[in-house]
């Protein structure tokens, strides 16, 4: 007893000396920051005018999902920099504490950006936004209108040469050329904006400059870094990343704000991000932590930063230095306009630029494919389900446990099954440990995950809706049940996907494993090591490449088909991404490439088991080397490939990484499979994770079941 | 038909090659992935990588961040297939109740997307502390890696005859023993294949190492290049580069695996 005291008292002491301790800890204070901007940010820390700072710098992709991941459990940042556009949502999911200072020193649009109803969340660092590049080698003055842009330029443009890169068909880029129209992307009252006249004749412009060959097909920001630095484009629209990179090179270029737009007169205003520092509820609550964000947003570190990093402060009391890109840049975002922080504006971006790919594809014209891209706008902003009654949830629950309950007390009275169970102990001390392993790690985390589907909403306020996520989904969201996107569509365009796939894994894996294991084959060990090459370096730059090859005016693909060209043979380049066969076509060659070596070496395996007598008897008996294939080596190798083929089967059916990184969906998200679509549903539109998660059970559901019937048919009819 | 598959095989990669070495880019069709302008400029940079200290030293990260990767995954393969291996060997020679559910439990742990379990995954690491932990990431990887190569080994303890236990077992060993001396021995190439794959999937793991792991020092290499991806912007040579260098040592262990899957093992002691 006494014992039990001493230890609470000692569990007690050490509890409070651990907190004390954690209040003499460091400011934690997590960033996104690259290159000059990261070097910046370490050095304000080192110089150690804020006392002590753990700096953590988060790949950008993984920032928002790490923060909701530890903030709520109290292990996250004090302090961490962020794009105002995201407030909505973390103020939403409680990740960020409101954070007032003095707005007197901060330009007015920063202001506004990290203010939602009338509280500050975080104090403006920088302001950013996209303005014009000029290349002064080809262009002779900096034209004031849009429409000028071609007449300024030197000398007439050479063929691989362009006029104006950029990135045309993200709606960020889009926004500026909205805006010359008076439009803009999201209305007041969380409404639609891009949908109307002013969209329509802004989309016709953009169509207009991209038919007229001045603006490069297919870009993204790495092809318009390209030529602009290659000094091939005369113009870019890009941000202060860009200039980043031309630091080393020797163009000569200027940058100014973006020009106006004779039609209407209005300037072509650019979406301005604010990157502010923000605190965490528990950051809030230390005040070297406020010390530190104060600091941080200063006039002084302001201008280190700025001399550093040349980003734009969001302050207005820094002097500017004399650099002209900073200058330009400043210009520049004196007149955007911030980002909508209302999580509504989540779900604008892929209407929109479906919309605008189909426009610019030829595909719709801009009315039809604005008015569609409403439709979409609306359909994921459509009111969450009503919450249900947990009741027939309880009842459910409480039905199966009793129905368990009982089974298993029949069970355990039956003599047979006991003598069972206790002939089974030997092998339960070979399984005991994987199986608590397995139920901690993996199924525990899965059934929270699923336990998700049966609420809808953002984190922070969802509800319980029972069913109401799977009746959207198995109902077409109430559309027509084979539309293009609908659950049924994407499901069959999953099952094409994972079949194909698989075959072609197969065919390739196998053949080239049988011939890897061939015993006198010289420099086996060369041919493997570099057949697996395409498993061994990560997927995701692998994945870019191929999609680089498919590009319709720089891809490899397009230079051979030019090649071909010359011999004669009448081919034109091909826009691999407008059509569906031949996105789906250049996703799957992706995807064989990426998946082939598995299956190869699961096939050297599973060689390894042959008897080498009976392939050398058949040789000996005459049996051509494709009757061995197909009479000898596949029966016996097909027992330890089955489990091969099929997780094979299971993880094609969710291969998300090549979707997403090579056609990204495109055409009009035909090529999405089903894991995409539910990635779309959890971080793309509105983060409806319940919704998304609904997706996964369903997956899950579809796959379990398949894989029931094909073991049903092996043991019905073995093969 | 080797060579075909190796030019396939080797074709995309070679633009990695070439856009890691690039010095610049000119946007043009090209047939031949060559390098612009040769540079070692993006190895360096990556290879170099490190952090500011408050005493103004600069922090060299990157062999401590390899080596981190290597330690997790290796950690990761072993832990995994020690796991697997006794439940795989149970799956294939004993018959006991639970079974049929367990195999059909391990193959439906596969088919839900594993996107959807990283914040369970945090709350349960978080409550055993092992947050900012490698010992954490190697729990997950090797959980992660366990269904599959109980699979895998499952199928290829089967394709061993029993035979060859029963007759260690006549000779005096246990049932214990005679796994350990006969049938793990003629395993070895699927359990060199399986390890190989556990060590791969954990080797280039991003979502859960970026999300679990709150330390630099503590990074596997796969985070430390995805910093090489802004939200606007990417820096993909150095991408690239890292890439490369991140899948070196994975051409190493291949190459040294490799020499495992010999054929005819089994084969031959059946006959002995």
């Amino acid at each position: 007893m006494l014992a039990a005291r001493l230890l609470a008292f000692g569990v007690a002491t050490f509890a409070l000396l651990v907190s004390t301790l954690a209040g003499a800890s460091p400011v934690r204070l997590w960033h996104a920051y690259r290159g000059e901007e990261q070097r910046a940010l370490e050095a304000l820390v080192a110089s150690g005018a804020a006392g002590e700072v753990e700096l953590l710098a988060v790949p950008s992709d993984a920032f928002a999902a790490k923060l909701g991941a530890a903030i709520p459990l109290g292990e996250g940042p004090d302090l961490f920099i962020d794009a105002h556009e995201r407030l909505g949502d973390y103020v939403r999911q409680g990740l960020v504490a409101e954070l007032p200072f003095d707005p007197a020193a901060f330009a007015p649009s920063a202001v506004r950006g990290v203010t939602l109803a009338g509280r500050t969340y975080g104090i403006p660092l920088s302001r950013k936004c996209v303005a014009l590049y000029v290349n002064r080698d080809l262009v002779l003055s900096h034209p004031e209108w849009l429409e000028d842009l071609a007449s300024s330029v030197r000398s007439p443009l050479a063929s691989g040469y362009v006029l104006l890169a950029y990135e045309n068909r993200s709606a960020y880029y889009h926004a500026p050329w909205l805006t010359a129209f008076g439009g803009e992307l999201l209305a007041e009252g969380d409404r639609f904006g891009f949908v109307g006249e002013r969209a329509e004749r802004s989309l016709e412009l953009a169509k207009n400059w991209l038919d007229r060959g001045w603006v490069p097909s297919n870009a993204d920001g790495a092809l318009v870094a390209q030529l602009f630095r290659s000094g091939r484009a005369a113009f870019a629209i890009s941000g202060p990343w860009l200039a980043g990179d031309l630091h080393s090179e020797s163009l000569r270029y200027d940058v100014v704000p973006l020009p106006k737009v004779r039609v209407t007169g209005l300037v072509m205003r650019p979406m301005l991000t604010i990157e502010a520092v923000m605190a965490s509820p528990r950051g809030a609550r230390r005040p070297e932590a406020l010390k530190l964000a104060t600091w941080l947003a200063s006039r002084e570190a302001a201008g280190e930063r700025m001399r550093r990093a040349h980003v734009v402060s969001a302050r207005t009391d820094v002097e500017l230095p004399a650099d002209p890109v900073l200058r330009g840049f400043s210009a520049a975002a004196d007149s955007a306009v911030p980002m909508p922080t209302s999580t509504a504006m989540r779900a604008v971006w892929e209407p929109s630029e479906k919309a605008i790919r189909k426009v610019l594809n030829g595909t719709l014209d801009p009315r039809s494919a604005l008015r569609e891209a409403q439709r979409r706008f609306d359909d994921v902003r459509r009111p969450p389900p009503p919450p249900a009654s947990r009741t027939p949830l309880v009842i459910a629950i409480g039905a199966a446990l009793i129905a368990a309950a009982l089974a298993l007390v029949r069970r355990a009275r039956d003599p047979v099954f006991r003598a069972e169970v206790r002939a089974s102990v030997p092998a339960y001390r070979y399984v005991i440990h994987a199986a608590l392993v397995l139920v901690l790690l993996v199924f525990g985390p899965l059934c929270a995950g699923a336990a998700i589907s049966l609420t809808a909403g953002r984190p922070g306020d969802s509800v319980y809706v029972g069913l109401a996520n799977f009746w959207a989904i198995l109902s077409a969201r109430g559309g027509p049940l084979f539309a293009s996107g609908s659950f049924y569509c994407v499901l069959a365009v999953t099952v094409a996907w994972t079949l194909l796939n698989v075959a072609c894994h197969l065919a390739l894996g196998l053949t080239l494993g049988v011939l890897l294991s061939r015993p006198v084959l010289r420099m086996k060990a060369v041919y493997r090591v570099l057949l697996i090459l395409p498993w061994a370096v990560p997927s995701y730059v692998t994945a870019l490449a191929w999609k680089g090859m498919f590009h319709r005016q720089f891809g490899a693909v397009t230079a051979l088909l030019l090649r071909a060209r010359a011999f004669g043979v009448d081919v034109e380049p091909i826009d691999w991404f407008a059509r569906f066969s031949t996105a789906f076509a250049a996703n799957v060659a992706t995807n064989v490439w990426l998946g082939f070596p598995f299956m190869m070496v699961v096939t050297m395996a599973a060689m390894t088991s042959l008897p080498r007598e009976v392939l050398e008897a058949a040789e000996v008996d005459g049996a051509t080397r494709w009757q061995r294939f197909t009479k000898i080596v596949v029966p016996l190798v097909r027992p330890s490939m089955i489990p091969a083929v099929a997780l094979g089967a299971v993880w094609t059916f969710n291969m998300f990484n090549v979707v997403f990184l090579v056609s990204g969906g495109e055409p009009d998200g035909q090529t999405d499979i089903l894991v995409s679509e539910a990635y779309r549903w959890a971080f793309t539109r509105q983060a409806q994770y319940g919704y998304a998660a609904a997706y996964s059970v369903l997956i899950f559901g579809l796959l379990f079941g398949a894989t029931r019937l094909s073991d049903w048919f092996r043991r019905k009819a073995p093969l | 038909m080797l060579l075909a598959a190796v030019a396939f095989a080797l074709y995309p990669v070679l633009w990695v090659v070439a856009l890691a070495f690039s010095s610049h880019q000119t946007p043009e069709p090209r047939l031949l992935p060559l390098p612009e302008g040769p540079t070692l400029a993006h190895v360096r940079e990556v290879v170099g990588a490190g952090r500011h200290l408050a005493d103004g030293q600069e922090q060299w990260l990157f062999g401590r961040q390899l080596l981190n990767s290597l330690a997790v995954s290796t950690a990761a393969a072993v832990v995994g297939i020690l796991i697997a291996i006794p439940a795989a060997y149970a799956l294939a020679r004993f018959t006991f109740v639970g079974k049929r559910a367990g195999v059909s439990a391990l193959l439906a742990t596969q088919m839900f997307p594993a996107v959807a379990s990283a914040i369970p995954l945090y709350i349960v690491l978080d409550a055993l502390h092992l947050l900012d932990s490698r010992m954490g990431l190697v729990l997950c990887y090797s959980t992660t890696s366990v269904p599959f190569a109980i699979f895998q080994l499952r199928a290829a303890f089967e394709a061993i005859p029993v035979d060859l236990e029963e007759a260690a077992m006549v000779d005096g060993a246990t049932r214990f023993e005679a796994f350990i001396r006969v049938v793990l021995p003629a395993a070895r190439p699927a359990i060199a294949v399986t390890a190989l794959f556990a060590f791969m999937s954990a080797y280039n793991e991003f979502i859960l190492a970026a999300t679990l792991l709150g330390k630099e020092e503590m990074f596997t290499l796969p985070v430390v290049l995805q910093r090489y991806i802004g939200e606007h912007d990417a820096n993909w040579p150095a991408f690239a580069a890292g890439a490369l260098l991140v899948s070196a040592p994975v051409m190493a262990l291949f190459y040294w695996a490799q020499r495992h899957l010999v054929a005819g093992l089994t084969a031959g002691a059946v006959k002995g």
